[in-house]
């Protein structure tokens, strides 16, 4: 569904991408690992087209979207979790949730999405930051669920959640992947990173490390995380 | 008591002239980032417009107020396509040295025409006479543009909080990037919200027509005291800019009356509130500090 080729990036002077080179079939949840500064949010940015100064191709349903402008990409399908939980502090709960225009064949309705976190309902007219950062979590991944995403972009979802609450994203992220929705997931916690997804790719140094599955990440664990720093 | 009732009132007319003009300049500050100096030009254009449309070509008052309105928010347009568009990522001395010199060429534009003396231009006669509150009389023309100010940020702050347009308007100018990552064109909204502010502006000078001195140099004498309105509101918000509007006509108003004996006092009185804001709260009344892109 995804494929990236050659892709490289620059902040300025410093490159932050090399060469590099991945592909996420549909209905797939992958996984990008590594340390801070390996280059996997700006790789989540190349691809929702937010990056200026990239090099190389993205396919989205082989179709070459690299040079498509970010609104043209939201409207093929893909959908945007970043890492900040772009919360509107100008917008409402509920328009937060609505002012993506649908895209995919499957969208949530308003009404699926506060039945599933009665805590955004009762805060519905109230500014988004004014949740707390866990709500405010769950009201970006309902966002693009609402929008009916095919491929989610997902930027450290769980960081600096309750173990509760990184359950409940697990639990979205898996339904999401029976309903079809494909994931590219940038996740420091391993141990959540294998209970969600099926392979994973280790960045270092703005380059593509290794591509590891389920039990290579398991087996290597201790290594993965002494190497992580964490 | 009367004197009070007076002073008051024409404050709030005053202030009502700094709405509207704030009010254009938050708009275009929250969506294109240009702070836009020649909004006092366009302001004397839309007086100006209406006063030639009038002695040349027997426009009356009414249509001018549609028709001003609408011409400099298509010129505004065009310029923003042509000019403005280029501010985006360049030095923000860009944006001011661009529309300080586009206040200057307007202003001498109209200079080589038509002079720099002030022209009359007559209060339209259905607005003429007076409107008897119980125990003093206001001019009616002035009674008019109070409440035509009033039911137009009204109409603005509707369309801004309660319809999609509004939203997608807020959302872009929160957090451009993030909002176009959500699928929509938000560079398709900035030539319109800059028409918009600056047919606001043309609007704000037609009604100052029959009431102000008609002559090239009006807007640049209010502008200054727009922007420091726009800066004690808080540069970019919308209910800020109209608050302090209506405010700072008041503060001026009062302080003429009743600070005569100190001129420099009346006269820097704005100044002086605007600098006490920023020392207390830098963002201004209702600004927010700058949120990531």
């Amino acid at each position: 569904m995804l494929r990236i080729e050659n892709l490289s990036a620059s902040y300025g002077e410093a490159q932050v991408l090399r060469e590099v080179s991945l592909e996420v079939a549909a209905g797939e949840v992958v996984t990008l690992v590594g340390r801070n500064g390996a280059g996997k949010s700006t790789l989540l940015r190349c691809v929702m087209g937010l990056h200026a100064g990239q090099r190389g191709t993205v396919e989205l349903d082989g179709r070459d979207i690299s040079r498509l402008p970010a609104h043209k990409r939201a409207r093929l399908g893909l959908g945007w979790v970043p890492d900040d939980r772009g919360s509107y502090a100008t917008l409402t709960v509920t328009e937060n949730l609505t002012l993506p225009p649908t895209v995919g064949p499957d969208p949530w309705s308003l009404e699926r999405v506060y039945e599933a976190f009665p805590a955004l309902y009762t805060r519905r007219d109230s500014a988004a930051t004014m949740l707390s950062g866990g709500e405010q979590q769950m009201l970006a991944l309902a966002r693009v669920l609402r929008m009916g995403a095919r491929l989610l972009l997902c930027d450290e979802p769980t960081e600096g959640l309750s173990p509760l609450l990184v359950q409940q994203v697990g639990e979205l992220l898996r339904e999401a992947k029976r309903h079809g929705v494909t994931v590219l997931l940038v996740e420091q916690n391993l141990h959540f990173a294998t209970g969600v997804a099926d392979r994973h790719y280790l960045l270092a140094e703005g380059r593509v490390a290794e591509a590891m599955d389920n039990s290579e990440v398991r087996s290597r664990e201790r290594e993965l995380l002494a190497y992580l720093g964490i | 008591m009367s004197g009070f009732a007076q002073n008051t009132f024409n404050g709030l007319v005053s202030g009502a002239f700094y709405a509207l003009l704030a009010l254009g300049l938050a708009v275009i500050f929250g969506m294109l980032r240009v702070v836009n100096f020649a909004h006092g030009a366009f302001y004397m254009l839309g007086a100006f417009g209406a006063y030639v449309l009038l002695t040349e070509a027997g426009v009356p008052f009414w249509a001018a107020l549609v028709i001003m309105p609408v011409g400099l928010g298509l010129l505004g347009m065009a310029l923003e396509r042509a000019v403005i568009h280029r501010l985006t990522r360049l030095d923000p001395l860009y944006n001011f040295l661009l529309t300080f010199g586009l206040t200057l060429i307007l202003q001498d534009l109209v200079k080589l025409r038509y002079g720099v003396q002030s022209s009359p231009y007559e209060t339209p006669s259905l607005l003429s006479g007076s409107v008897n509150f119980g125990l003093f009389d206001f001019p009616t023309y002035r009674v008019f543009i109070l409440g035509f100010a009033v039911l137009l940020c009204v109409a603005v702050w509707w369309v801004l909080t309660r319809t999609r347009i509004g939203m997608v308007v807020r959302a872009s100018t929160e957090r451009p990037d993030l909002t176009r990552a959500f699928g929509i064109d938000v560079g398709r909204w900035v030539t319109p919200v800059f028409g918009f502010g600056i047919g606001l502006a043309g609007l704000a000078g037609v009604l100052a027509a029959p009431m102000r001195a008609v002559n090239p140099l009006m807007g640049a004498d209010l502008i200054i005291v727009v922007f420091a309105v726009v800066v004690i509101g808080g540069l970019g918000s919308i209910f800020g800019s109209v608050a302090a509007g209506f405010g700072i006509g008041l503060v001026q108003a009062w302080g003429e009356a009743y600070l005569s004996a100190f001129p420099i006092v009346s006269q820097t009185i704005v100044f002086v509130v605007m600098a006490g804001v920023l020392l207390w709260r830098p963002a201004g009344l209702f600004g927010r500090e700058e949120a990531p892109a």
